[in-house]
This record gives C-alpha cells, sequence and structure tokens, in this order.
C-alpha cells in the first residue's frame, strides 16, 4: 500500500484537506483582525489590519486569562505530584491492588464531568471553596490526573527493573531511587503529560461553569461562553479571546512535536 | 463524608496477606515480620507512593458517584444549603424527570447525537488516516497541524462555529448564497437543523482524534502482509477488507468505545453552540442534568439525570464487553 513514496499530488490533497478542516480557525483568526463594529459581511481576507479587538479581549479577559494560567500550571503541578509516584508504583512495584486502582481510573473515564461538578458543587458550598483558585485547581486535576497516571504508567513499564534494582543494590532508598534515577529518566514522559495536563485544565469549561458563581475568578473559557450568551455586536473582540484562547493548543502543539520526536529518538538509541 | 476512610481503608486492607515468597507463615494482616520489619517498611513506603493517586480518585471520582446517587433520591434544592436538609423522597426525582417532557426529546438527542457524531468522525477520520498512511511530501508536517481542532478549547470551537453558521451574516450561509444553493437556512436556530448543525461540528472536532489513532494502528501493521496479499492478488479495496480492517479492529475498537464514552457526556460544544434549544432541539440527558441543577437549582433532580447518563454509559460498555466477548470466542 504505502511501499512506495508517493509524489506533491498527494500533497496537495492533502493541503485541501487541511485547508477544509482549519478553516474555522482562519476564519476566527480573520474575524479576529477586523475592525470592530463590522458584523455585517466580513471580508474573507482582514483587508484593513486592526488589532482594536486585541485591545478589548485584553482588557475585558486579561484577568481571566491570567486565572486561567494560574489554575492550569496549579494544575500541573497538583497532576504531576500526584500522579508519577503513582504511575511509578503501578507500572514498578507488584503492589496488591494495583489492578483495582488501573480498572479505577478506566472506570473514572465514563463518569459524566456534570456528575463530578453536581456533587462538587455542593461539598465546595459547605468547604467554602467556591469561587476560588485552590477549588478549581483540584476539580480541574480531574481532567489530568487519570490521564497522566496512565501515560506515564505506560512509559515507565519500559524502564527495565534491573536499573532500579542496581541503585537500591547500591543503597540508594526506595525514594532516593525514584528522585534521582527514575525522574530524570522519565523527563519526556513527565514533559509530555504536564503539557496535555496543561491544555486539558486550560480547556475546562464545566468546572469553571458550575464552581464559580462570581467575577472574582473566572477563567477565560466561561468569558467566552458570557460573551457568546449575549447578543454580539462586535464579534472581532470575542475572536481575538478564542484566539488567544488558542494560543496554548498552538504553542503545544509545536513544542510537544519536538519532546514526541525525542522520546523516539532516545527510544531508537536504547 | 467518607473520604477519610477510603485512603486509609486501601492502606490497612493492601497488604492483607503475606506474598508466596514468604517462606515463614506470618499472621495474616500484617505483612512477615511486622510493619517495622525492613520488608513491613518496604509494602508501607511502596503503598505511600499509590495513596495520594488512590485518595484522589476517590475524593474526586468516588465522592460525587455516591454523593449523586444518594442526593438522586433526595429533595436537593437551594434551600438545603440554608436550612441543611434534604428530605429522602424515594424515587419522586426519577419519576418526575422521566416523565417530563424534555426526558423522551433528551433521549433521543443523545442517541442521535452520540451515533451520527461518532459515524461520521469515524468514517471521515478514517479516510484521512489512510491517505496519510501513503507516504508524500510534507505529510508529517500536514498530519500535525490537523491535530489543532482537537487541541483547542471546545468552547473556542463553539464560539467560532456559532459566528461561522449565524443566519445572517455566517460564512457559511454566504458561502451557499454565493453558490445559489440555499436560502438562508438558520443553522443553529431552526428546530429541524440545529442538532444537524451540532453534530457536524462535533464531528469537526473528533476527526483529528480519530485520524491519529487509526493512524497509529495503520503504521503498526507490517508492510510484508500486504506484500504477501498483493502476491495472492489482494490490492486495493481487497487488501483493505482482507488486511487492514482485520488488524485494525482492536485500534477501532479503542476508537470506538473511546468515542462514545466521551461524546455521550458532552457538555462544552452543546451549550456552547445552542444552549440546549431552539425548544430543546438539541438538549441532551448530560445538558438537561446541568440545566436541572445549576439553572434551576434542582440538585436532586439534576442528580437523577446524571444518574441516568451513568447507567447509559455503564449498560453499553456492559453491552460492548459483551459483544467483544463473543466476537473472541466465535
Amino acid at each position: 500500500m504505502n511501499t512506495r513514496a508517493h509524489g506533491w499530488g498527494y500533497t496537495a490533497i492533502g493541503v485541501l484537506i487541511l485547508a477544509v478542516m482549519l478553516f474555522p480557525l482562519y476564519w476566527m483568526l480573520n474575524v479576529s483582525l477586523q475592525p470592530s463594529g463590522s458584523a455585517v459581511g466580513t471580508p474573507w481576507i482582514p483587508l484593513e489590519l486592526s488589532f482594536d479587538g486585541y485591545a478589548t479581549a485584553l482588557r475585558e479577559q486579561g484577568r481571566n486569562l491570567v486565572t486561567s494560567l494560574i489554575v492550569a500550571l496549579g494544575s500541573v503541578v497538583l497532576s504531576l505530584l500526584i500522579a508519577t509516584p503513582a504511575a511509578y508504583a503501578l507500572a514498578q512495584f507488584k503492589v496488591r491492588g494495583a489492578g483495582v486502582v488501573l480498572f479505577g481510573i478506566l472506570i473514572s473515564q465514563m463518569i459524566p464531568g456534570i456528575v463530578v461538578a453536581n456533587a462538587l458543587y455542593n461539598a465546595y458550598s459547605d468547604l467554602g471553596l467556591l469561587n476560588s483558585i485552590p477549588g478549581l485547581i483540584l476539580a480541574d486535576s480531574t481532567h489530568g490526573i487519570p490521564f497522566a497516571i496512565l501515560i506515564m504508567r505506560a512509559y515507565l513499564l519500559s524502564i527495565p527493573g534491573e536499573v532500579i534494582e542496581a541503585a537500591r543494590v547500591d543503597g540508594a532508598g526506595q525514594i532516593r531511587a525514584f528522585v534521582a534515577i527514575v525522574l530524570p529518566m522519565s523527563r519526556n514522559a513527565l514533559v509530555t503529560a504536564a503539557l496535555f495536563t496543561f491544555l486539558f485544565t486550560w480547556s475546562d469549561f464545566l468546572f469553571a461553569l458550575t464552581l464559580t458563581t462570581t467575577e472574582t475568578v473566572r477563567p477565560v473559557t466561561l468569558g467566552i461562553y458570557q460573551y457568546i450568551g449575549t447578543y454580539i455586536n462586535d464579534w472581532s473582540s470575542v475572536m481575538a479571546t478564542a484566539v488567544l484562547a488558542s494560543l496554548p493548543a498552538v504553542v503545544l502543539l509545536v513544542v510537544a512535536q519536538r519532546f514526541v520526536a525525542a522520546g523516539v529518538a532516545s527510544g531508537a538509541v536504547k | 463524608m467518607a473520604d477519610g476512610r477510603g485512603p486509609a481503608g486501601v492502606v490497612v486492607a493492601a497488604p492483607d496477606r503475606p506474598t508466596s515468597t514468604d517462606a515463614t507463615p506470618a499472621p495474616p494482616r500484617r505483612p512477615a515480620g511486622g510493619w517495622w520489619s525492613p520488608r513491613g517498611r518496604e509494602r508501607l513506603l511502596q503503598l505511600g507512593f499509590l495513596v495520594p493517586a488512590v485518595a484522589y480518585l476517590l475524593l474526586f471520582f468516588g465522592y460525587p458517584v455516591v454523593q449523586n446517587a444518594l442526593m438522586g433520591f433526595q429533595e436537593y434544592t437551594t434551600r438545603t444549603f440554608y436550612t441543611g436538609e434534604a428530605p429522602w423522597v424515594g424515587l419522586d426525582n426519577y419519576v418526575t424527570v422521566i416523565s417530563s417532557n424534555v426526558f423522551g426529546t433528551a433521549m433521543l438527542n443523545t442517541v442521535l447525537f452520540t451515533v451520527g457524531s461518532i459515524a461520521g468522525q469515524f468514517v471521515i477520520g478514517l479516510g484521512i488516516a489512510l491517505f496519510f498512511h501513503r507516504r508524500f511530501p510534507l505529510s508529517g508536517v500536514l498530519r500535525s497541524l490537523l491535530l489543532l481542532p482537537w487541541l483547542i478549547p471546545l468552547i473556542v470551537s463553539g464560539a467560532v462555529w456559532r459566528w461561522i453558521l449565524d443566519q445572517d451574516n455566517g460564512a457559511l450561509n454566504r458561502f451557499l448564497g454565493a453558490l445559489g444553493v440555499a436560502d438562508d437556512p438558520g443553522w443553529l436556530t431552526s428546530t429541524s437543523l440545529a442538532l444537524i448543525a451540532v453534530i457536524g461540528v462535533n464531528i469537526w472536532i473528533g476527526i483529528p482524534f480519530n485520524t491519529t489513532i487509526l493512524y497509529g494502528g495503520l503504521q503498526d501493521i507490517p508492510q510484508d502482509l500486504y506484500e504477501a496479499a498483493a502476491l495472492d492478488g489482494a490490492t486495493g479495496w481487497r487488501a483493505f477488507r482482507h488486511v487492514t480492517w482485520p488488524l485494525l479492529r482492536p485500534v477501532v475498537n479503542v476508537v470506538l468505545v473511546l468515542g462514545v464514552v466521551y461524546t455521550i457526556k458532552v457538555l462544552d460544544i452543546i451549550l456552547g453552540l445552542t444552549n440546549g434549544g431552539p425548544a430543546n432541539a438539541t438538549q441532551t440527558i448530560a445538558t438537561q442534568a446541568y440545566h436541572l441543577s445549576f439553572k434551576e437549582f434542582r440538585f436532586g433532580e439534576g442528580a437523577a439525570m446524571g444518574n441516568v447518563l451513568i447507567i447509559i454509559s455503564l449498560v453499553f460498555a456492559l453491552l460492548y464487553l459483551r459483544a467483544n466477548r463473543r466476537a473472541l470466542a466465535g
């Protein structure tokens, strides 16, 4: 089927597929660069570049973007702190109940977010965690922790047990072997898990929607939702906010590509 | 709350029997030599690696499921926050929720939304994966760029598509108008079109995921199988049917199950595009559960609706497991 390499004709078709798939994103960028107030008949290309939309977006949503950033970074730290040791234990120790934990992680993916939100809202209300950054970090980590455990466990399974055994024989304790040997070896897996956890929590909408009720703590996803919930006469600032909210995905796609490539290369050397 | 008990229970329960390597018989529920022997401490330390994750999973997945199960039988409203009382009402919430006018619509919409989305994503995703499976210049770059629609926040996609599908000024209607094929259909405002539009957008979102996983599966099929098949005269469609498809089946299963599990609970994209409207035309079980709890503050009924969603997921998972076992056995 792919015994021979194909020519540029295929590239042309590929570009066409990509153009169709990415048109909405082009449209987002196009509208974001139009002068504000031109809701009727947006030109197909931005004829006169205007950054008014971005100015409005940063003025109205800048604070929310910062909130999203803090929550996402906090969630990455929490997720990795919880997931990495667990992934290591599940991959390398013969712990009783490991199968149950793994099964629980898979089942957790079937639990609808709205069910979690429904219960958390009431618990948070009692605990005073509504409208708080820690509350959002804790809840948003439901997107990241199960995923991070699974992806890092898969990687840590590939570390030969003898490497860790050797460190142990040299007198390193369980924790030292983990910190000094395992963590440095799994840098790529850690980076990949961190990038995706960041993306998941940055994109969170459900917990932003249900666990915040005031303006004080408001992630940008909710800011966008409130924009489109009212009658819009200035789409350029809505789309500018959308572009800003998409930036991490674009940046991470470029960065993660590098790390995925590095992971493949290091695997080939071994 | 049952929070604190869970993790501790695991710590106590996990090393309940000595492993087979222990030569000396040890009392049950205690590792050989007691907790403070070197081996006992080692075990404790090993469990320590797992405890935070188990505690988190119990608190943020286990507790909500249990709490929802309970709330489904309680009259849990805003009043509960002030009085602290949530009277038990038996099956009242379920009766109210299931006998409401919206339930039938929401159920049907959930099925149509899930089946339509999965079918579209899978067929188009597989087509694109097969296309990219041929090597050609820049295919790697194009393939990674294709991931973008899947990586951006769903609510962003919702906002963008809301503007593209706008009846009067949307890009789609302007395009169709220029071609002269349609007379400004109200994609998101017409009760007969809204669900189709929402499914269409969700297909767009899901294509990259399907393509990526299926592409990975295609790469794992050994090349010499195709060469052997070609010797037997099987190329093109016949090679696909007799080589590609059977070997891709495990990956196909994963994609479809994950697809259903994720699609059935989708909230962001529907709320972003239509909020479940117009006139409940795009209301699903998930959006209705949200609506009951967080718009009408009838948390008990919202919990009942959420539990219906969990049950549907479980039934699907069981049916899937059974079908798969039969396929393996047959």
